[in-house]
């Protein structure tokens, strides 16, 4: 058998069934390696001690008819778990522990899962690197001082470091599939409205999603499985009859019409990710896959759409931290003095940037110009992809336009930092689903993904081809565990 | 368009953000810098097009409109920051 923490979710779940291994050992076997990782930063507040309790729990009377039998799982400290700290990265919220559980987190530990700690992220998801987190940069374990993306980079690179089996993420403009992509991992955005957003701290309500982050596209579809449900408690949660993803998946896609975007082919892009992207092409042909050239004009309008958006929504969700109910607050002389110290101490600086950005977007006369003409603008990116699937059943891009930077190359440059975003934004403007798999390396032997963007509800669809590609291209990661410590 | 000192600090207030001058100044450069990419919009017409305003081509659910009694005060008074078991304690507001 292999080490246990390098196993995929699904050889664990079958070395469970079996009883070849208990849930305390596999749980013990990642926080014993998560003990000798502290460099990577991944964990802002670990759960350890209660994760061993619930692992002797789980093998004294085991389940094993649940989706994740006794598992052991890290996630995202964007998504509220009852009793344990959940921070957001930022310092306005270092004390804050929910009493209440995520919908999207309930889901995992209703199917026997146990919560081994939370991870670190971008401050309010707003990040591409993770540097923004109030509790410091994660490093990246393909390489020392390389971001292992963002927002979701704590998970990111738990996952490439074997730190959790599976975990998920939020992705807004890209934060589950940029990471993945930097990192060699899967990274899953669903279609909006799949997973519930209740309980997860909110960035911006249009274009938030949770999703998957795994070593495989198998582990993907079954985590996609459980955690995508109608909820009530989220008004945008849509009711529709959901897939048995994992039991559905087949690497069978001949006949698939797969759409190439001419716009992708941006300027100055490395000449590996155009390779990386005509291997991909060569690929779905030959798995009998039928290529087809199309075009989403508005491409270049996606990410100034965004960064309109975005920070509107942010800007008015974030309105609710003023030190009154809950996290930090710093006193003041009256109450306008406390909401503007708490705020100015409690945010960093890129929270600060974009609430900044939205609060003048949406300020009297300027709603016109900027918040109104942004929401025309993502009207036509919507149409683009609209016409595009009347010809097409999926589209295949790269998921970035460059592979994983060094820490702080990109910090004192806002735009030069969203940029990294050009290729993931646009899917969630348009509310649809979009995978991110490993699908190279570039000459620093650092990983690079291609993405599969589907129709809306259509996640079965891009993991059957993301599978199927995942087959061909037989990426391997090759990680150096460079950051044990004894 | 360049977006002004005297700009920067009207956000800030209505953002109940206290800058001093220092940061206010980089917040302007950092503004301007984003908002020359975002005037990028400006190229289209969009002038027949009508505003997107829900992703999800759906109306929202009606719930029967029923009290719930759940006694959660103490739950959402437990992160308060000025600790009180019965309200949520400000600085002095009404003279």
């Amino acid at each position: 058998m292999s080490d246990i923490t390098s196993q995929s979710l699904f050889e664990l779940k079958s070395n469970i069934k079996e009883k070849k291994l208990s849930s305390e050992e596999i749980t013990k076997a990642f926080i014993n390696r998560a003990e000798k990782s502290k460099k990577l930063n991944v964990y802002v507040t670990d759960n350890f001690e209660k994760a061993i309790d619930q692992s002797k729990k789980f093998d004294s009377n085991p389940n094993l008819d649940f989706k994740l039998p006794g598992i052991p799982i890290a996630v995202k400290d964007l998504f509220c778990t009852n009793g344990v700290r959940t921070t957001a990265g930022s310092k306005i919220l270092n004390n804050f522990v929910p009493t209440y559980e995520s919908t999207v987190t309930q889901n995992l530990w209703s199917q026997g899962a146990i919560l081994l700690g939370k991870l670190n992220c971008d401050e309010f998801a707003m990040g591409s690197s993770n540097e923004t987190s109030f509790f410091g940069n994660v490093q990246n374990p393909v390489g020392e001082n390389l971001v292992p993306g963002g927002s979701s980079g704590g998970s990111s690179a738990a996952v490439a470091a074997n730190l959790t089996p599976v975990t998920i993420g939020t992705d807004t403009g890209g934060s589950i599939r940029q990471p993945a992509s930097f990192t060699g991992t899967v990274g899953l955005k669903p279609t909006y409205g799949s997973c519930s957003r209740y309980g997860i701290v909110a960035f911006a309500s249009s274009l938030d999603q949770a999703g998957p982050m795994t070593k495989n596209v198998r582990d993907c579809s079954m985590l996609l499985e459980v955690i995508s449900s109608f909820d009530q408690k989220d008004s945008t949660s849509i009711d529709y009859k959901r897939n048995s993803y994992s039991k559905e998946l087949s690497k069978d896609i001949k006949g698939k019409k797969i759409g190439i975007p001419k716009e992708y082919r941006v300027d100055n892009m490395p000449d590996e990710i155009e390779q990386l992207w005509k291997n991909g092409i060569l690929y779905a042909k030959d798995c009998g896959a039928e290529i087809i050239d199309i075009s989403l004009p508005h491409t270049n309008y996606a990410l100034p759409t965004y960064y309109i958006v975005a920070p509107a929504e942010a800007s008015s969700n974030l309105a609710r931290y003023d030190g009154v109910k809950y996290g930090f607050r710093s006193p003041g002389q009256n109450l306008i003095e406390m909401y503007e110290k708490t705020r100015s101490e409690g945010f960093g600086d890129e929270v600060k940037r974009r609430i900044m950005i939205g609060t003048y977007v949406l300020s009297s006369g300027y709603y016109d110009a900027y918040y109104l003409k942004a929401q025309k603008v993502r009207q036509l990116i919507k149409k683009d992809f609209d016409d595009a699937f009347s010809k097409v059943d999926a589209i295949l891009t790269p998921s970035t336009p460059s592979s994983a930077f060094k820490i702080g190359e990109k910090t004192n440059d806002p735009v030069s930092m969203y940029l990294n975003d050009i290729f993931t934004v646009p899917i969630n403007l348009a509310g649809l689903p979009g995978i991110s798999i490993p699908a190279g390396k570039d000459k620093n032997n650092y990983p690079l993904g291609l993405q599969v963007i589907g129709k809306p509800f259509d996640e079965q669809n891009i993991l059957n081809i993301s599978y199927a590609l995942e087959d061909k291209i037989n990426f391997k990661n090759d990680i150096s565990d460079w950051w044990l410590s004894e | 368009m360049s977006i002004d000192l005297k700009t920067v600090k009207h956000i800030s207030k209505l953002a109940r953000i206290s800058v001093d001058d220092e940061k206010a100044n980089k917040l302007k450069g950092d503004l301007n810098n984003i908002f020359e990419f975002i005037e990028k919009l400006n190229e289209l017409n969009t002038d027949n097009v009508q505003a997107l305003t829900s992703i999800a081509e759906t109306t929202l659910r009606f719930r029967k409109d029923e009290i719930k009694s759940e006694n959660i005060r103490e739950k959402i008074l437990k992160n308060s920051p000025e600790e009180n078991k019965d309200f949520f304690v400000v600085p002095k507001v009404v003279e």
